[in-house]
C-alpha cells in the first residue's frame, strides 16, 4: 500500500483553481520529486500533505488525501500531531533565533518527548543524520544564525528529523544554496530515503533526475504525468512533459 | 537653477535641520543641568522637603514616581502585550484587526487630562480606592496602553512568518509557537516599547493630578492605597505655588534634573537589556 494516496484533489485559493483533479500514490521509503513551471501547483500540493495550507485563509479543498490509509482531512484529525508525523523543510533556511542545540531540541520539547538525556542523544543523532554533527559539535550553544546558509538548511533538516517523522516534505530545499551546499543536501536525501519517505519540490530538473525514484510533472494545476523518474526523463509519455524537460518552455 | 546646485542646497537644508534636533535636545539638557546642578546633593536626593519646600530634598517624590512607574507597567504591560498578541497572531480577519487598531489609536489620542478625570471617576470614586498609588497606576496604565500595544504589535510583525511556519511544521501548537518562538524573538523590540512607556509615565502630570499625587507628603507610602508625591507634580507645585516662588526655583530645576536623569538611566538600562537579548537570540 502506498504511504500517501491522493484521490481527485481539487484546491482553490478563493477563486483561483490551483489544483485540478490530482490523483497519485507515493510508495514508502521512496523519493518523489515534483517539477513544473512556477505557479503550477507543485508546492500547493506538497503543503496539502501536512496541512500547511490550513494557515492560508479562504482556501477550499475537494477530494481525499490519505496518509497511512487515514484521511488527514477527516474531522477530528489533530493537525499538530499530523505535522509531527510529516516533517517539512522550506525553501529558505528558517532556523529559530536560538542556539544550535535548542533548534533541534525544539520539536522534542513542544511534543513533550523524553527527558534531558533523551533529548541530548536525539539532538546528536539528528545532527549526525543530517551530516552536520562534525561541523557543529563544538558549538552547540552558539546561535544558529552563526552558521552558513547551507549549514542552516541542514540544521533545519536535522530539526525535522529529530521528531522522527514518517515522511519528509522538502519545498525547493536547495534553491537558495550554492552548488556545494546543494550537492550536500542531495547526498543527504539519498542517505535518508532508507528510513524516510521523501517528497521534494524542485525547480531544477537535473536535481529531480539525480535524487528521485518517481517524478510528477505539474502544469497549470494539473498533474500531467507521474511515473518512474528514469522513464519520465528518457521517454515521457506526454508531449507537454517532453517540451518542459527539454527546455522548450517553463 | 542647475541641478547640482539645487541638490547641494537641499542637502544642506536636511543636514541643518537634522542637527537642529540634536541641538535642541542638548540645549534643553544643558539648560536644566546648568540651573539644577547647584542644588543636587545627597540631602536633596535622600531627604524629605522641609521648611515650606525651601529646604530638604525630594526623596518622597522620587519614591512616588518609582511606585507609579512600576504600578502602571504592571497594569499596562500584560494587558497591552496580550491585546497585541490577539490582534496580530489570532485575528485572521483584516476588518476586525483594523477596527481594534483604529480604536487603540483613538485611545492614544485622548488628552491625558481626560484620563485623569476618568481615573478619578472610576478608580478613586467608583472603586473607592481614594487618591492612591493603585488608582494612579491604573490611570497611567490606561494612558500608556495604546503605546504598549502599538510597539508590541510592531515587534510581533517584525518576526518573520517563516519562523512561525517552521514551528507549526514540527507539530507545535499555535500557543507553543507564540510562547517559544514569536515572543522570545520579538522580546528585544517589546522592551523598546516598555522603555518608551516608562518615559511617558514618569513625566505625566495631568493623569496623576486627581488620582494619586500629593502636594506635600514627607513620609513614604506604606501600601498601594497611600497617596504619594511624584516628580512631575512636585515640579509643577514648586514652579506655581508655595511660599516663595523665587527661592523655590533652584529646587524646581533640581527636580527637573533628577527626573530627566531618572528617565535616561531607565532608557540606558533597558537598551542594555535589549542588546543582551538580541545578542543571545540573534538579531532579527
Amino acid at each position: 500500500m502506498d504511504i500517501i494516496e491522493a484521490k481527485n484533489i481539487d484546491f482553490y485559493y478563493s477563486d483561483f483553481h490551483a489544483l485540478k483533479n490530482v490523483s497519485l500514490g507515493i510508495a514508502k521509503n521512496s523519493v518523489t520529486a515534483f517539477i513544473g513551471p512556477s505557479g503550477c501547483g507543485k508546492s500547493t500540493f506538497l503543503r496539502l500533505l501536512n496541512r500547511m495550507n490550513d494557515l492560508i485563509p479562504d482556501t477550499k479543498l475537494a477530494g481525499k488525501c490519505l496518509v497511512n490509509g487515514e484521511d488527514i482531512y477527516a474531522k477530528g484529525v489533530d493537525v499538530d500531531t499530523l505535522r509531527k508525523k510529516i516533517g517539512m523543510v522550506f525553501q529558505k533556511p528558517n532556523p529559530f533565533p536560538k542556539t544550535i542545540f535548542e533548534n533541534i531540541a525544539y520539536g522534542l520539547r513542544v511534543n513533550r518527548m523524553g527527558n534531558k538525556e533523551f533529548i541530548r542523544n536525539r539532538v546528536e543523532e539528528s545532527l549526525k543524520a543530517a551530516a552536520l554533527w562534525d561541523e557543529v559539535k563544538d558549538k552547540m550553544n552558539r546561535s544558529a544564525y552563526d552558521l552558513s546558509g547551507g549549514q542552516q538548511q541542514r540544521l533545519c533538516i536535522a530539526r525535522a528529523l529529530a521528531v522522527k517523522p514518517d515522511i519528509l516534505l522538502m519545498d525547493e530545499p536547495a534553491s537558495a544554496l550554492d552548488p556545494i551546499s546543494t550537492a550536500k543536501i542531495e547526498d543527504l536525501i539519498f542517505d535518508l530515503k532508507t528510513q524516510y519517505t521523501i517528497v521534494i519540490v524542485t525547480h531544477n530538473m537535473q536535481q529531480a533526475a539525480r535524487v528521485s525514484d518517481s517524478t510528477g510533472f505539474f502544469m497549470l494545476g494539473e498533474l500531467i504525468e507521474f511515473s518512474d523518474t528514469k522513464k519520465m526523463f528518457l521517454n515521457p509519455a506526454k508531449e507537454q512533459t517532453q517540451n518542459y524537460i527539454t527546455g522548450r518552455f517553463g | 537653477m542647475n541641478r547640482k546646485l539645487s541638490q547641494k542646497i537641499a542637502f544642506w537644508i536636511f543636514r541643518i535641520l537634522g542637527w537642529a534636533v540634536v541641538g535642541i535636545l542638548l540645549w534643553i539638557l544643558g539648560f536644566i543641568v546648568y540651573n539644577g546642578i547647584g542644588v543636587i546633593s545627597l540631602e536633596f536626593i535622600f531627604d524629605s522637603p522641609r521648611n515650606g519646600m525651601l529646604e530638604g530634598g525630594i526623596f518622597p517624590a522620587i519614591v512616588g514616581t518609582f511606585c507609579l512607574i512600576i504600578g502602571s507597567m504592571i497594569v499596562a504591560f500584560p494587558l497591552g502585550v496580550m491585546s497585541a498578541i490577539y490582534t496580530n497572531e489570532y485575528v485572521r480577519d483584516g476588518k476586525i484587526s483594523r477596527f481594534i487598531r483604529m480604536m487603540t489609536n483613538n485611545l492614544g489620542s485622548i488628552p491625558s487630562i481626560v484620563f485623569g478625570l476618568f481615573g478619578m471617576a472610576l478608580f478613586v470614586r467608583a472603586m473607592s480606592w481614594g487618591d492612591s498609588i493603585i488608582a494612579g497606576s491604573f490611570t497611567l496604565g490606561l494612558l500608556v496602553l495604546p503605546l504598549v500595544i502599538r510597539t508590541t504589535e510592531e515587534a510581533l510583525r517584525m518576526v518573520p512568518d517563516a519562523l512561525r511556519t517552521g514551528s507549526y511544521a514540527l507539530g507545535a501548537s499555535k500557543l507553543q509557537t507564540i510562547r517559544y518562538v514569536v515572543l522570545p524573538t520579538a522580546f528585544p523590540n517589546i522592551v523598546t516599547g516598555l522603555i518608551l512607556s516608562v518615559g511617558r509615565v514618569s513625566g505625566e502630570t495631568a493623569p496623576i493630578l486627581f488620582t494619586v499625587a500629593a502636594f506635600f507628603l514627607p513620609r513614604l507610602p506604606s501600601s498601594v492605597f497611600d497617596q504619594v508625591m511624584a516628580l512631575p507634580y512636585h515640579l509643577y507645585v514648586l514652579s506655581t505655588s508655595g511660599s516663595n516662588l523665587e527661592a523655590q526655583r533652584p529646587m524646581a530645576y533640581g527636580t527637573a534634573l533628577v527626573l530627566i536623569t531618572l528617565v535616561l538611566i531607565i532608557n540606558f538600562t533597558a537598551s542594555l537589556i535589549r542588546k543582551y537579548f538580541s545578542k543571545k537570540h540573534g538579531a532579527v
